[in-house]
């Protein structure tokens, strides 16, 4: 077979470039959580929390998970293919066109220029520009698979190929509104119906951004870590197609008990809890990998970051479906338990297989050895103890105000005024805002890490019979 | 075969995510928003509604604040009655929103007087002691485009009238979002039919309590009534309390119910015994010996 040369240079631009808006993301995470607890860091009309909130979820999610998803399906669809990029042109653009999206946005933001709508606030030039930038990903990606010269298409490309779809239909069709001028708009969808779209969108984004992409590489970078292979295709194949058809009917779970109709909560409930099958699926799959080789969870810190990563993956996909339940949402919904279970969500299972997959590529694309491994796994520890003491303490918080809220003397009179629930929060806000600390504390070090690696890092040639191999 | 063809498996993977989207998604379109949800009572926004809607979006107030109230008997109680699709077909964007960092909206509307609202957002903590709500005074210092307001008008389709235009010219955001919150929730007659009807006598059950009794209530009385009514019933918004004017029992009911005309907010959520306490804490506390 003639030896392939590829396209190394995007990939490591994407993932400095997604390194650089993660910590973007968490540094306003960190400051948005000190606003809750102390007002006084709210400097109108830039810097409050109505505005810094949504830069902090889009730049975690646009920034970070879809940096990270371009700079690892650039190459694995490269490897799994054994074939070049079909256009190094076009993903020169979607690189410069990819950051210049997300620096529009986080000024927009800034400015007040939002649609309100929860992880899709931009204005509609933004939306022109994230569906220019999406076809131009889809595109290379998809001539990359057609012209590809492995005869059989690994999951991960699967995987990918769903989330190229599903990202563009939702975008697409939670993105319709009426312009007003440039930085205004109006949504075409109104009242119940664009709650209804609304959601659909909102969670299918998690589905097809941040379940899709990140199994993609879990699924690709776990074999290539412990160097055996996954234990069974057959099983990532029905988990696929059962995951990819009953997302779509969960968005409404989100809404339980509004005024949208009763029959859409039920569907949203029945297949939020059917989707425990697909998600544990890959759970197990995953696990079940392992077999024989869990030794590597203390050799090899590819496979702790990746395992906690798949674990993370479990809890998340148990929590949800319970959260979808109607009697448990009408207890937990507007609670704090809510981001609490957002933040294992991004924290453990996806930023977990995103740190797992840089630290597998790093080495491939720069040519060096990671400089420090007991560095890694210091930031593991970080990470994990921060995400941890972030999600339990408003856990606890979540539970305590949906018991208070809810609370009832004898006479029919409510226990609690609202106030008197706010102010017992305060001790949690305080906690989660250290557990955010500790979290950047370790994206800190994975960057020191990572920087001196490529400056001091040995050299190293990765052997040709490794190239080869898918 | 299509699992090795790229092609194939866009169109069966799009088919698949099709499925669910048309079933849960575009189908509800036939019957939401319909004849069926209409409520007669229910207007459109005003060109200054719909602008301190948009600066309520623009400051992202979703992010703290839901506005839909689910049919939960706390939430019944703490807010009011439950929301209904037929109250929101106008809202371009929908902002129920999806966490209460702060409490829920929907039934703000007529709760407060606009005074309140306007010393509130000023100083959120003046009004409302420990609360992490950021100050919004500066929108004071922004006039209004009519111009731009106009256009919105245009886009939505609302009616409106052209000295309702020239009188923004006069307005600030201030003035616009407070317009705003006095909508929210208040185009079905909610209050009326929600009114609590006391049963039965009343009878104050701490009758003849001592000053050193009372002295516990006052935080209950600075929580709910001093940002009102003076830490020291000197009066602010609401009148100065001079508690001997009014019957005790008069004095409960209109606590419980509120004045809904005078701005005067029911505080029956807080029950029977608290109200009580209330009454008695404002009728005796300042008088005989104890006097302060």
């Amino acid at each position: 077979m003639e030896k392939t040369e590829y396209n190394y240079d995007i990939v490591r631009s994407f993932v400095n470039w997604s390194i650089l808006w993660g910590v973007v993301a968490v540094l306003v995470g960190v400051i948005v959580s000190f606003q809750m607890v102390e007002p006084g860091l709210n400097f109108p009309p830039y810097l409050t929390f109505g505005r810094l909130r949504p830069i902090h979820t889009n730049a975690g999610i646009y920034g970070w998970g879809v940096g990270v998803i371009f700079a690892t399906f650039l190459y694995i669809v490269q490897r799994l293919c054994k074939t070049r990029l079909w256009s190094d042109g076009l993903a020169k653009f979607q690189l410069w066109f990819f950051n210049a999206t997300i620096v529009a946005s986080a000024l927009t933001l800034l400015l007040g220029f939002t649609t309100s709508k929860e992880y899709h606030e931009m204005e509609w030039p933004i939306d022109v520009m994230v569906v220019i930038l999406w076809v131009a990903f889809a595109i290379n990606i998809i001539m990359t698979i057609i012209k590809r010269r492995e005869e059989h298409m690994y999951i991960s490309l699967w995987y990918m190929m769903a989330s190229l779809i599903g990202v563009a239909i939702l975008y697409l069709t939670n993105s319709a509104a009426m312009p007003v001028s440039l930085f205004k708009s109006y949504s075409a969808y109104a009242g119940t119906n664009d709650a209804n779209v609304h959601w659909w969108f909102g969670h299918n984004a998690v589905a097809m951004a941040l379940t899709a992409p990140p199994l993609a590489m879990f699924y690709y970078f776990l074999p290539k870590s412990t160097g055996v292979p996954i234990f069974s295709h057959r099983l990532s194949i029905i988990a696929f197609w059962s995951l990819i058809f009953m997302y779509l009917w969960t968005g409404a779970h989100h809404l339980l008990w509004t005024p949208v109709p009763d029959w859409i909560q039920t569907l949203a409930m029945a297949f939020s809890v059917m989707l425990i099958a697909p998600s544990w699926g890959s759970v197990f799959n995953g696990y079940l990998s392992m077999n024989g080789q869990w030794h590597q969870m203390r050799e090899n810190y590819l496979v702790k970051f990746l395992i906690l990563g798949i674990t993370f993956y479990g809890l998340q996909t148990l929590q949800g479906p319970m959260q979808a339940v109607r009697s448990f949402s009408a207890f937990i919904h507007y609670t704090d338990w809510v981001p609490a279970h957002i933040h294992m969500g991004t924290m453990g299972w996806v930023s977990m297989i995103s740190f797992a997959s840089i630290y597998y590529l790093i080495p491939r694309v720069y040519g060096r050895k990671l400089y420090s491994i007991p560095l890694a796994n210091m930031q593991f520890w970080l990470i994990l103890v921060g995400q941890l003491i972030w999600s339990f303490s408003l856990w606890i918080a979540g539970v305590l105000q949906a018991g208070m809220w809810n609370a009832m003397n004898p006479d029919g009179s409510l226990t609690y005024t609202f106030m008197e629930t706010m102010v017992e929060m305060y001790p949690y806000w305080w906690i989660r805002a250290v557990g955010g600390l500790i979290y950047f504390a370790g994206i800190i070090v994975f960057i020191y890490n990572l920087v001196m690696t490529v400056r001091e890092g040995e050299p190293v040639f990765i052997k040709a019979a490794a190239e080869g191999r898918a | 075969m299509w699992e090795k063809n790229p092609v194939l498996l866009l169109v069966l993977a799009t088919a698949a995510i099709l499925v669910g989207t048309i079933i849960t998604m575009v189908l509800p379109f036939t019957w939401v928003n319909t004849e069926a949800d209409r409520i007669e009572s229910v207007t459109p926004y005003t060109a200054l509604q719909q602008e301190g809607r948009d600066v309520y979006i623009r400051e992202g107030c979703n992010n703290c604040h839901t506005q839909t109230v689910r049919p939960l008997v706390a939430e019944v109680i703490r807010y009011g009655d439950y929301s209904k699709s037929g109250e929101f077909v106008y809202d371009r964007p929908f902002l129920w929103g999806s966490k209460r960092t702060g409490p829920d909206l929907a039934r703000l509307g007529g709760k407060y007087p606009d005074e309140w609202h306007y010393k509130h957002m000023e100083s959120p903590r003046a009004m409302v002691p420990k609360t992490n709500m950021p100050d919004y005074g500066w929108l004071s210092a922004n006039k209004l485009d009519p111009q731009m307001i106009k256009r919105k008008m245009d886009v939505l389709g609302f009616p409106y009238s052209g000295e309702e235009i020239k009188a923004l010219e006069e307005k600030n955001e201030m003035d616009a979002i407070i317009a705003y919150m006095q909508k929210l929730g208040s185009d079905i007659p909610w209050r009326e039919a929600a009114a609590t009807t006391l049963v039965g006598e009343l009878k104050n059950p701490y009758s003849g309590v001592s000053h050193s009794d009372m002295e516990p209530w006052e935080d209950l009385y600075l929580e709910n009534c001093a940002a009102c009514h003076g830490e020291h019933f000197e009066g602010d918004i609401g009148p100065e309390l001079d508690g001997a004017g009014l019957e005790e029992n008069d004095l409960f009911e209109i606590i419980y119910n509120g004045v809904p005309d005078g701005g005067m907010p029911p505080y029956s959520s807080l029950g029977a015994d608290k109200v009580w306490k209330l009454v008695n804490f404002i009728k005796y506390y300042n008088q005989g010996e104890d006097h302060q």
